[in-house]
Parts: structure tokens; C-alpha cells; sequence
């Protein structure tokens, strides 16, 4: 069996007083689509930004294609991350450049590619993301959905082996999502590459995840509370999860305060 | 203390991408490079231009009221000459460049990094001192001392109207005793000063941009703390410098 492509083990990270994440471990094979799943600021978009290396951990191990990355220098990393693509939860996108230099900038900064063959590359990724034509606009003129859409266009610009996903669907329209989705999976089941996906849609997670892990709230917060395949999620007994992947109002995850706490709160004095 | 020691390493990393960054293939954007010329320096002329021409003017009618009362007016154009190209000259662009350019680099690279662009661009293993300060540094570096004679030249033009309407002086005799009594040290001192003011303006105005955090109320914060700490800093190495160049 070949090495996991990412190997994460017993990763904790604290910021001040608050414990984020609490000794996570998960592998993601050559080929697999993992979804990570969790409510809202649980640390999922934390636990991703360890995995690039853009946040160090507290303690813990994380490898990249067999290397471990928290000891490196961010000029040994550099080598790595043109391995990897990023989408941001806001797309990130540089808004003093236009959608088509925005997608050129890695090939631009990372090669000497003739600028000719950069500008094919571009409309490639921009079709592939159905933003044809859009290349001569500013960020700042295109919807929130379109920004995300060319940044993954610039995730995909250096033919990534292992493509990080933000939210990638989130502020898209079903169909979008569904192209999104289906680009997802043509790249993971055709030509190799591996994606890691934070998300809240369900529909969308199901569809392309090949495993999914997902992060407790409230007292297990900052651990992983299930693993699995998506067959074996379905099913998970956890009422926890099934509450998250049924989105039901009310269950292990208390919407509101019991009558007591809210009394208690309510007339609790400031300070 | 830690910002100082901060700053020592931001211009070492400077300092390396220009030097040793271009033999290991990462060249230098000229684009980049020409467009934050454009912005920091050339975009800052008609402010620079009033500026020193206001100070060339004020200098010239106080000289001129002074003087006349030991019947000296005949070295007001020394004394235009001398204190531009020493000290005001420099030290008035200066302040207009933090105001104006300094303030706008720190807003610009804070808000970058509120947005995530500037992670966005270390996940694409793009070098963020590289890509954003470095054009940045060289740019105000040159167009910071180009400006300073620009504003020398026109805070002369502006001793020369009061010497020429109210001393009867002409126009000949005044550009005359500009460059007998000019010396070029004074020229030199100048540039020098105001070289080593676009290296503080400029790692500080970035310095301050890369270190936001806290949304839009973070931007505003640091571009305040990049005039301020800016200016404080350049008028600390002007007295240093004013005092390593004539006193000693």
C-alpha cells in the first residue's frame, strides 16, 4: 500500500486560552475526495489552513506526500505548495488584477512561461469553470459566486496533485454547484489528482466525497467525532451527526438554552 | 523594541529578493515596478510641487523681512538655497510622501491581507515580501530623492518671485548667487537624507500593512500607526543625520 498522501497525527493547536483543535489523526489516500464536515466554527477551516501550512500547529504531525511539513521553512514549503491549489472561502482573489491575471499569476511567478501559452492556460481553466470571456474584468465586478469560481480556476492553474477546497459551493446556484461538483470528481477519478473539501452542503458533500470526517461542537469540540466512508456516515449512530447531515433544528446540538440556563443568563449581571 | 528588530529583518528580506533572489530565477517585475513608481512618486508631484513651493515662498518673505533690518537682503537667496537643500527640501517631501503614499501602501497591503490575498499568495507559493514590497521599496527609493530635487527646484522658483517682485533683485543675479553659494555637499546631503527617509517610510508603511489583523477597523489602525511611527522615525534620522553631516 503506497503512502498516504496526507498524513495527519494528533494535531492540536491552541490560540491564547482557547484549545481549537484537540489531537486530530486522519490519512487521505492517492485519488480520494475527503469532506470535512462540522457546524459553524467548529475549526474546519483551521484544521485546513495546518494541512497548507499556513498556520503552524501547537503540537502534532502533519505529512505531505510522505514529508513532514510543520519543521519546514516556508522556502521548503514554497516546493510543496505548487503540488497544491487552494480555494478560499472568499475566493481571495487579488483585486488589483483582472479575473485572467488573477489565474495566470502562479503560472506567471512560478514559471518562464511564455505569456502566449499562460493566456491558453487561463481561458482552459476559465472554461472549465464556465467563466468564458470574463477575463478582462476586475474582481470587484463580478458576483461573490464568480470570484469563487475563478478561484478555483486559479487553484487548478498548475495542474495540482491535491486541490483544497474552502466552501467551495457555498453562494452557488444548484447547477454551478453540480459543475463544481462534477469538475471535483472528473480530476479525482481521471487523472489522479486528491481534494480535500470543507463543507456545509450535504447534497454536494455526499456526491463527491470518497470519505468524510467531521468535527464535534460544544463539548467535543476540536475532536473528530465520525470517519468513514459516506455509506458508513449515512449510517453513523452518532446522533450528533445524523442531527448534522439531516439538518434537524433541535437534537444532541441544542438550538436554544434549557428554560433554567436562559433565566439564569438573562438575569445574569454584566461582569 | 520588537518592531525594531522586525523592521532590521523585513529589509534584510528585501534586500536578499533584490540581491540573490534574481540569480535564483525570481526576476524582477519592471511593470510592477514602473506602475508603483507611477503611484508612489509620480502621482505625488502636484502635492510635493505646492508643498515646496509654498515653503520657498514663506522662507523667502521672512529672509527677506529679517534681513532688511541689517540691510542683508542681499544674502536671502543664500539663505533659501542653504536651508531647502539641507533640510526643509528633503524633510517637506518627505512628509508629504508619508501622508500620501506611505498611508496609501499600508491600506493597500493591510486591507490584502484582511482578504486573505496575501495567504492566497503564499499558498501559490508566490513570496509576498517579493511580490508586493520589493517593487514597493525600489520605487520609493528612486522616486523619493527624484522628488525632493523636483522639490528643490520649485521651492528656488518660489524664492525667486519674492526676491524678483519685492527685492529687486533679477532674475540673473538670483540663480548667479544660487550656484556660487550652493555647494554641492549641501546637494548630496540631501538626497542622502531623503534616500535613507524612503527606506524607513517604505519597510514601515509595509511592515505595519503585513501585520493587520481585525477587519477594516485593523486597516485603519495601522495606517494611522504607519504616519505616525514614520514620521517619528524620520525626524529622529534627520536630527542624527543633520548632526553626523555639519556638526561633526
Amino acid at each position: 500500500m503506497p503512502d498516504p498522501i496526507i498524513e495527519v497525527k494528533n494535531l492540536v493547536r491552541t490560540f491564547g486560552q482557547r484549545t481549537v483543535l484537540r489531537g486530530i489523526s486522519f490519512n487521505v489516500e492517492k485519488g480520494e475526495t475527503l469532506v470535512i464536515m462540522g457546524g459553524s466554527g467548529c475549526g474546519k477551516s483551521t484544521l485546513l489552513r495546518h494541512v497548507v501550512g499556513t498556520l503552524r500547529p501547537t503540537s502534532g504531525s502533519i505529512k505531505l506526500f510522505g514529508e513532514e511539513i510543520t519543521t519546514m521553512t516556508n522556502t521548503e514549503l514554497a516546493k510543496f505548495r505548487l503540488r497544491c491549489g487552494m480555494l478560499f472561502q472568499s475566493g481571495a482573489l487579488l483585486q488589483s488584477l483582472t479575473v485572467g491575471e488573477n489565474v495566470a499569476l502562479p503560472l506567471i511567478e512560478n514559471s518562464r512561461i511564455d505569456p502566449k501559452i499562460a493566456e491558453l492556460v487561463v481561458r482552459m481553466k476559465l472554461e472549465l469553470v464556465g467563466l468564458t470571456g470574463f477575463d478582462h474584468l476586475k474582481p470587484a465586478e463580478i458576483s461573490g459566486g464568480m470570484k469563487k469560481r475563478v478561484g478555483l480556476a486559479r487553484a487548478l492553474a498548475l495542474d495540482p496533485e491535491l486541490l483544497f477546497s474552502d466552501e467551495p459551493t457555498s453562494g452557488l446556484d444548484p447547477i454551478m454547484t453540480a459543475v463544481v461538483d462534477k469538475l471535483t470528481l472528473d480530476l479525482t477519478k481521471n487523472l489522479g489528482m486528491t481534494a480535500v473539501v470543507v463543507t456545509h452542503d450535504m447534497v454536494s458533500a455526499f456526491r463527491i466525497a470518497t470519505k468524510m470526517i467531521m468535527l464535534g461542537v460544544g463539548p467535543r469540540a476540536g475532536t473528530l467525532i465520525a470517519e468513514g466512508t459516506p455509506d458508513e456516515i449515512r449510517n453513523h449512530p452518532d446522533p450528533e451527526v445524523q442531527q448534522f447531515i439531516n439538518g434537524e433544528p433541535d437534537g444532541p446540538v441544542p438550538l436554544k438554552l434549557s428554560q433554567e440556563s436562559y433565566l439564569q443568563h438573562l438575569l445574569q449581571r454584566p461582569g | 523594541m520588537k518592531d525594531i528588530f522586525e523592521f532590521f529583518r523585513l529589509s534584510g528580506e528585501v534586500l536578499y529578493w533584490i540581491f540573490v533572489g534574481p540569480f535564483r530565477g525570481q526576476r524582477l517585475k519592471f511593470s510592477a515596478l514602473f506602475h508603483q513608481m507611477v503611484v508612489i512618486g509620480v502621482q505625488a508631484w502636484p502635492m510635493a510641487a505646492l508643498t515646496s513651493l509654498s515653503v520657498g515662498l514663506t522662507l523667502a518673505m521672512q529672509a527677506a523681512h529679517e534681513l532688511s533690518r541689517f540691510g542683508a537682503t542681499t544674502l536671502v537667496p543664500d539663505l533659501i538655497s542653504m536651508s531647502l537643500l539641507r533640510e526643509l527640501g528633503p524633510l517637506i517631501v518627505a512628509v508629504v510622501v508619508i501622508g500620501r503614499s506611505g498611508s496609501a501602501v499600508t491600506a493597500e497591503i493591510g486591507t490584502m491581507k484582511v482578504s486573505e490575498e496575501i495567504e492566497a499568495l503564499e499558498v501559490m507559493a508566490i513570496n509576498p515580501v517579493r511580490y508586493l514590497v520589493v517593487p514597493r521599496f525600489i520605487a520609493m527609493l528612486i522616486m523619493l530623492p527624484v522628488l525632493t530635487i523636483f522639490g528643490n527646484c520649485i521651492g528656488l522658483a518660489g524664492g525667486w518671485i519674492i526676491c524678483v517682485t519685492s527685492l529687486d533683485m533679477s532674475t540673473m543675479s538670483y540663480i548667479r548667487q544660487i550656484v556660487e553659494t550652493a555647494q554641492t555637499f549641501d546637494l548630496y546631503s540631501g538626497l542622502l537624507k531623503s534616500t535613507v527617509f524612503a527606506w524607513l517610510i517604505i519597510i514601515i508603511a509595509c511592515q505595519t500593512g503585513l501585520r493587520v489583523n481585525g477587519g477594516a477597523e485593523g486597516v485603519g489602525r495601522a495606517t494611522t500607526s504607519s504616519v505616525v511611527v514614520s514620521l517619528l522615525a524620520m525626524l529622529i534620522a534627520n536630527a542624527v543625520l543633520t548632526g553626523i553631516f555639519f556638526i561633526s
